[in-house]
Parts: C-alpha cells; sequence; structure tokens
C-alpha cells in the first residue's frame, strides 16, 4: 500500500520535471537559434521589422519583402512583435531592441503617440527608425515608407472601373462609414478624376456599409434594384468589396455589373478567378516590406538623413526620393488580377 | 527501507500542533512565497550571465516601467482573492479612468482634477462591484465579468476610436522620470507607499486578520465579529481606487488615452498573484511572495524578449510556469501530509528499533 502510493509520488514528480524541462528546453532552443541573429557586426545592418502584431498574414507578407532585401545587401533580418496588436507591446519591444542595440527597426505603429517616446529613446542611442504601413508622428521616426497616396489610390480604381465598364455609364460607391476621413478623401478625389478624364461616367450614389459584412451585402443588394442601368462598383474598403463580390457571384449581375476597388487577394480569390471580379487594386506589402529594408539600410549607413530631396537606391524598385515631412512613396497602387493573383498569400 | 513504518499507532497522549512542528526557520524559508523569491533570484543571476544586454541598469528601468501597474494592482487583487474573491475588472477600469483623463483633458480641465476624477470614477466602480457582490450577494466572478464588459465597453464608447495624446509635459515626464542618478524610475514610489499601506493592512491590522478569516471560512468570521460584507465592499473599492491610479499612471506613460488601453491585464496580474501563493480558494498568500511573482513574470519576459524569443513562446513558458507552480504546491502539500502521517509513528518506533 505504501510502496504503491510512493510510486504514484514518483510518477507525478517525474512529470512535473519532464514538464520543465521541455518548458526549459523549448526556451533554451529559440534563444539560441534567436540570439544568433540579433548579432549583426559588421556595419551593424541588423534590422528588425516590428509589425502590429506577429501571426498577420498582411504582415507576414511585408517581413518577407524585408527579409529579400535584408539577404540582398548582406544584413541580418530579425522580426518581433506583440501577439495582440497593442501599443504597449511594442513599446516593450522597441525597448529591447535599443538595450539589443539593433541597427535599425522597421515598425507599423499600433498608435502614432503611444510609441513615441519609446522610438526616440531608440533614436538618442543611435537606432534608425523607419515607419511603414502605419505612420507615427513625424517627430518620432527617420523616414515613412508610405504605401500609396490618396491621388494614386482614387486614381487607379477610376482607371480600373472606366476600364471595365468601357468608358461610359452609371457607377457607385460602397464606402465603409460616412464620417471616415481615408474614405471620404478618396471619394473627393474620385469626383474629381472623373469629372477631368471620364465625363461620360456619372457617380449616381454613394453608399455606406459601416465595414460591416451584412450590411455592405445588403447595401450592394439595395444598391443594384434601385438603379437599374448601373454598370459599375467601386468600393474601397476591403470589407465592401468582398461582400459586394459575394452578392455579385450569386445574382444575376455576375458579369454585367463591374466590381472593383481595393481588396486583399485571399478575399478575393475566388471572385476573380470565377470571374466576378477583373481586376482591383492594393498595394504590394511584400515591395513594402522590401522598400522598408532598403530605407533603413540607407539610413544606417548614412546615405540619407530623412530630410527631403534625399534619394537612396532601393534594389529591384530603382530610384526613391524622400518627400515632405520624410515621406518615402512606394508608388501606384499594385493591380492584382487572374494572372497575378496565385502569387500572392495575405 | 520504509517497510517497517508498518506499525502500531501513536500513543494517543501524543499532540502535536502543525504550525510547531518545525523550526522557525523552516517555517520562514520553506514556504511557497520563499520559492517563488528564489526562483526569480535564480533567473536574474541566469539572465544576467547568459543574456547579452540584460545586466545593464536601463533593464531595471524599463522593468520597472513595464510592471507598475501590474505591481500597483496586484496589491488589492491580492486581498481580495485572499477573501476567496476575484475581481475581473480591474483591466477595464485602468482603460476607464484612462479614458476619463483624456476626455476631460480634451475637454480643457487642468490635470490634477481630471486626474481625481478619474480616481473617483475608479471608487464608484469598484464600490459598484463590491455592492453587488456583498449586499445582491451575487458571485464575484460573474459580477466582475460583466463589470469588465461595462467598464470597457463606457471607455470605448466614451472616445471611440480616437486617442487623445495632448498630456501636459511635467506629468508625462514624471511618469518617466528616474531617481536621482540611479535607474529606477520614479513610478516605483507612489507603488512603494501603497506596499507600506497594504502590508500593514493585510498583516499587522485586525482587518487583515479578518480577511485570512474570511478566506479561510466565511461563517466563523462572521461569527468571531468579522464584517464579512464590510470587509469585501472596502476591498473592492480599494481595487477600483488602485486600478484607477494604474489608469493615471499607463496614460500619462504611454501618453495616449485610448478605449483600449490595457486590454486583458487582469489575466496578467490574477496570474502573478497565483503564481506569488495566493490560494484562489482563499485563506492563504502573503504580499512578498505576490511582489516576487509579479517580478518573476516581468524579468522572464524581459529576459526572453532580449534573447528574441517570440511572443508566443513568452507566453507558453509564463503559463506553463504557472501550472508547474500550482500544481507542484499541491503537490508539496500532498507529499507533506503523506509523510506527516507516518512521521509520528516511527519516531517511537525508530527509538525501540535502534
Amino acid at each position: 500500500m505504501l510502496f504503491h502510493k510512493k510510486t504514484r509520488v514518483a510518477a507525478l514528480a517525474a512529470l512535473a520535471v519532464s514538464v520543465a524541462l521541455v518548458a526549459t528546453g523549448c526556451a533554451a532552443g529559440d534563444s539560441g537559434s534567436g540570439g544568433g541573429e540579433g548579432e549583426g557586426d559588421g556595419g551593424n545592418l541588423s534590422i528588425t521589422f516590428l509589425p502590429k502584431n506577429l501571426g498577420n498574414p498582411y504582415f507576414d507578407t511585408s517581413n518577407a519583402g524585408g527579409e529579400e532585401a535584408i539577404e540582398e545587401f548582406g544584413g541580418t533580418f530579425a522580426e518581433v512583435g506583440p501577439a495582440e496588436a497593442t501599443p504597449d507591446g511594442q513599446v516593450s519591444y522597441i525597448n529591447t531592441l535599443t538595450q539589443q542595440g539593433v541597427g535599425a527597426i522597421a515598425v507599423s505603429a499600433n498608435d502614432p503617440k503611444a510609441i513615441c517616446d519609446a522610438l526616440n529613446e531608440a533614436r538618442d542611442a543611435g537606432v534608425k527608425v523607419v515607419t511603414f504601413d502605419s505612420d507615427t508622428n513625424a517627430d518620432c521616426r527617420d523616414l515613412f515608407v508610405n504605401q500609396a497616396d490618396s491621388e494614386g489610390i482614387a486614381k487607379v480604381q477610376v482607371d480600373l472601373i472606366a476600364e471595365q465598364i468601357g468608358g461610359a455609364g452609371e457607377i457607385a460607391v460602397l464606402s465603409a462609414s460616412a464620417n471616415a476621413t481615408n474614405q471620404n478623401a478618396w471619394i473627393e478625389l474620385m469626383k474629381e478624376e472623373l469629372a477631368a478624364s471620364h465625363p461620360d461616367i456619372e457617380l449616381v450614389e454613394v453608399v455606406y456599409g459601416d465595414d460591416d459584412d451584412q450590411t455592405s451585402f445588403d447595401k450592394t443588394a439595395a444598391l443594384l434594384q434601385t438603379h437599374p442601368n448601373l454598370k459599375g462598383i467601386v468600393s474601397p474598403t476591403t470589407v465592401g468589396i468582398a461582400a459586394a463580390a459575394r452578392y455579385l457571384q450569386t445574382s444575376e449581375y455576375k458579369g454585367a455589373v463591374a466590381l472593383t476597388g481595393l481588396g486583399t487577394p485571399n478575399q478575393m480569390r475566388e471572385y476573380v478567378e470565377d470571374g466576378t471580379v477583373t481586376a482591383f487594386a492594393l498595394w504590394n506589402p511584400a515591395d513594402l516590406g522590401y522598400l522598408a529594408a532598403f530605407a533603413s539600410k540607407a539610413l544606417i549607413e548614412g546615405d540619407i538623413t530623412g530630410a527631403e530631396g534625399d534619394t537612396f537606391e532601393a534594389g529591384k524598385l530603382g530610384e526613391y526620393t524622400v518627400g515632405a515631412d520624410g515621406v518615402v512613396l512606394l508608388g501606384d497602387p499594385y493591380v492584382f488580377d487572374a494572372e497575378n493573383i496565385g502569387d500572392f498569400d495575405f | 527501507m520504509s517497510s517497517i513504518t508498518e506499525t502500531t499507532p501513536a500513543p494517543a497522549s501524543v499532540r502535536r500542533y502543525r504550525d510547531y512542528d518545525q523550526p522557525l526557520w523552516k517555517r520562514v524559508l520553506l514556504t511557497r512565497e520563499m520559492a517563488i523569491i528564489a526562483l526569480l533570484v535564480v533567473v536574474v543571476i541566469i539572465a544576467t550571465m547568459t543574456i547579452r544586454g540584460f545586466g545593464q541598469p536601463i533593464t531595471l528601468t524599463y522593468l520597472i516601467l513595464d510592471v507598475t501597474p501590474i505591481l500597483l494592482i496586484a496589491l488589492p487583487m491580492t486581498l481580495i482573492m485572499i477573501t476567496g474573491e476575484i475581481d475581473l475588472s480591474v483591466a477595464s477600469v485602468v482603460g476607464l479612468s484612462s479614458v476619463v483623463t483624456g476626455v476631460l483633458i480634451n475637454g480643457g480641465v487642468p490635470f490634477e482634477i481630471a486626474a481625481v476624477v478619474a480616481l473617483l470614477v475608479g471608487g464608484i466602480g469598484g464600490a459598484i462591484n463590491g455592492f453587488l457582490v456583498t449586499v445582491v450577494g451575487l458571485p464575484s466572478l460573474a459580477v466582475t465579468i460583466g463589470t469588465l464588459a461595462l467598464f470597457r465597453g463606457l471607455a470605448v464608447g466614451l472616445l471611440g476610436t480616437t486617442a487623445v495624446t495632448d498630456f501636459p509635459e511635467f506629468w508625462t515626464d514624471l511618469a518617466k522620470a528616474k531617481l536621482g542618478a540611479t535607474s529606477i524610475p520614479l513610478a516605483i514610489i507612489p507603488f512603494l507607499v501603497l506596499l507600506a499601506i497594504f502590508a500593514v493592512l493585510l498583516h499587522f491590522t485586525p482587518f487583515g486578520r479578518g480577511i485570512y478569516a474570511i478566506g479561510l471560512s466565511k461563517e466563523t468570521a462572521a461569527f468571531s465579529g468579522v464584517d464579512v460584507g464590510r470587509t469585501k465592499f472596502i476591498l473592492f473599492v480599494l481595487a477600483g481606487l488602485v486600478s484607477a491610479l494604474a489608469g493615471i499612471y499607463y496614460t500619462l506613460r504611454f501618453g495616449s488615452a485610448r478605449g483600449d488601453n490595457a486590454t486583458g491585464m487582469e489575466l496578467q496580474v490574477i496570474a502573478a498573484v497565483v503564481l506569488g501563493g495566493v490560494s484562489v480558494f482563499g485563506g492563504r498568500g502573503a504580499l512578498h511572495g505576490v511582489i516576487a511573482g509579479v517580478l518573476l513574470i516581468g524579468v522572464l519576459a524581459s529576459a526572453l524578449r532580449l534573447a528574441n524569443v517570440t511572443s508566443d513562446v513568452i507566453n507558453i513558458i509564463t503559463g506553463a510556469l504557472l501550472v508547474i507552480s500550482v500544481v507542484s504546491s499541491s503537490l508539496l502539500a500532498w507529499l507533506r501530509t503523506q509523510r506527516q502521517t507516518p512521521a509520528v509513528k516511527p519516531s517511537a518506533e525508530s527509538g525501540a528499533a535502534g
């Protein structure tokens, strides 16, 4: 009886010890492989990407672009980030990178102000700071790599819809919420572009799906009923375009009403493959990461300081010029269609 | 070897009181709290020796800045959990007080007044919890899950997705300032003051004895003259007040008042309190263990981040540590009872054998 109890104790103890061993083994293994990455010695071209959060396909794509660029010029790539997209999580990582003394941080900010002090401490310690995708206040970073400007976003969508409906007819816009600043700016610019370049296209209505899948779906249905002559819909929001595509796919309007806007390849893949949508636009996150990496390199090597008019080479993307407020523009939005959508996973 | 323990029962005259079973040094050192403190020391030593960049003074600065809100909230949380209750709404109170401060500053109210109002809001939030738990008599788990959503909803509703970022520089600088030429942030001072107050309250006053008594047996405590309802109510109000203070600190440190500030922090606080040796069933725990628990989680996260370990793995390690610590403490307690029952018997037997 007593012996039996002792074996149970031993078994439990063994279990506890093995769990502990697994846990510590795990830690040791990771720190071993990770530690090597952080130690860039030659010229300190160690560049760390700090996305809004890890496990996000969009940032996986942009970080892969950054890694490709860093391999090209022989630096050290690392990627860290919080599990949740919170500013305080990012601050802990920025502090850690400051302690490690990396060459540059390429960060997509969860809050324009909250990570500012941490970034400025890093810069005081000699770390270069490049923001990409989502900017901080201009005084907290050396450069912002902007994925697209409003003019480019408005123009590419007008061009796409004009091409798809043959340059004439009624179109409508399915937006996010009525007070979304960026959406309204884009819609205003689209109106100007339509008036200037495509006078035969009439924008009959702007509806708001509130970036909610079901609302956007219902608004699409209502649009098509109220405007029987509608030839095209532009949805400059990823939620809206996917919901509208889902409605069109199963309706009589499939193929008859064109749809374009801003979307992500994973959401839009099936609609492009079955012909509901011909082409839509967004930027290429891989290029964004690639450019952020080259911008970091140019800052580390002192080729540029982030002042307006500075120019630097960015590998396969060519030469870039720093604009006002230290902003580098990636370029025109990227158009996804049946030809290239298979190359993207985000 | 221990087969000889199958013996006659001990004489009935041998009465032993468990507390005096062991010498003083054993009672002080062989405790759950000391085990966590020892583990903390071991982790700090190993990290300093093996991880590049850990042994710098700046590590201490960042560590304290990071864990101060958790340290603050852990104080009232320890007391609440010793009574056998729990408060899951603390992080939402942090968010709410942050937003209240921000909204008032936006409306042109001086920071000092905004902070006092935020503290009041935290106190009222705590009083709502306390009222529902003690007067209405609902379980604190259910009540504070409800107020977790309620306070967070209010916080997000007040500010929407915007953030207030214009705070007086004097105060934001103060939140990050260091003590003289040391690397210790000034934020440690309010914590130390509160620590002294809570330590005296819990360990050296009749009120504190009452807290333990409630955790061990509510009925016994009530019959012994402890006002159970009042004690719990006071503790929930304290938790609200201290969480609001943590919220003001959080706002100043990041210079940003947002509705989603400190989301999920309640779990970090509770994990640290449990790791520090407080029983979720109430009745046992001590503040020095809890402080060590908070620091242990903070030091581990800081060291692992410096070693380029990803956040998911850090979470796995912290979680595993928590499970192991809970399992091992019940295992040790069980082992002790197993050893103690026969331990009385062979003392008579071994005398006969040897």
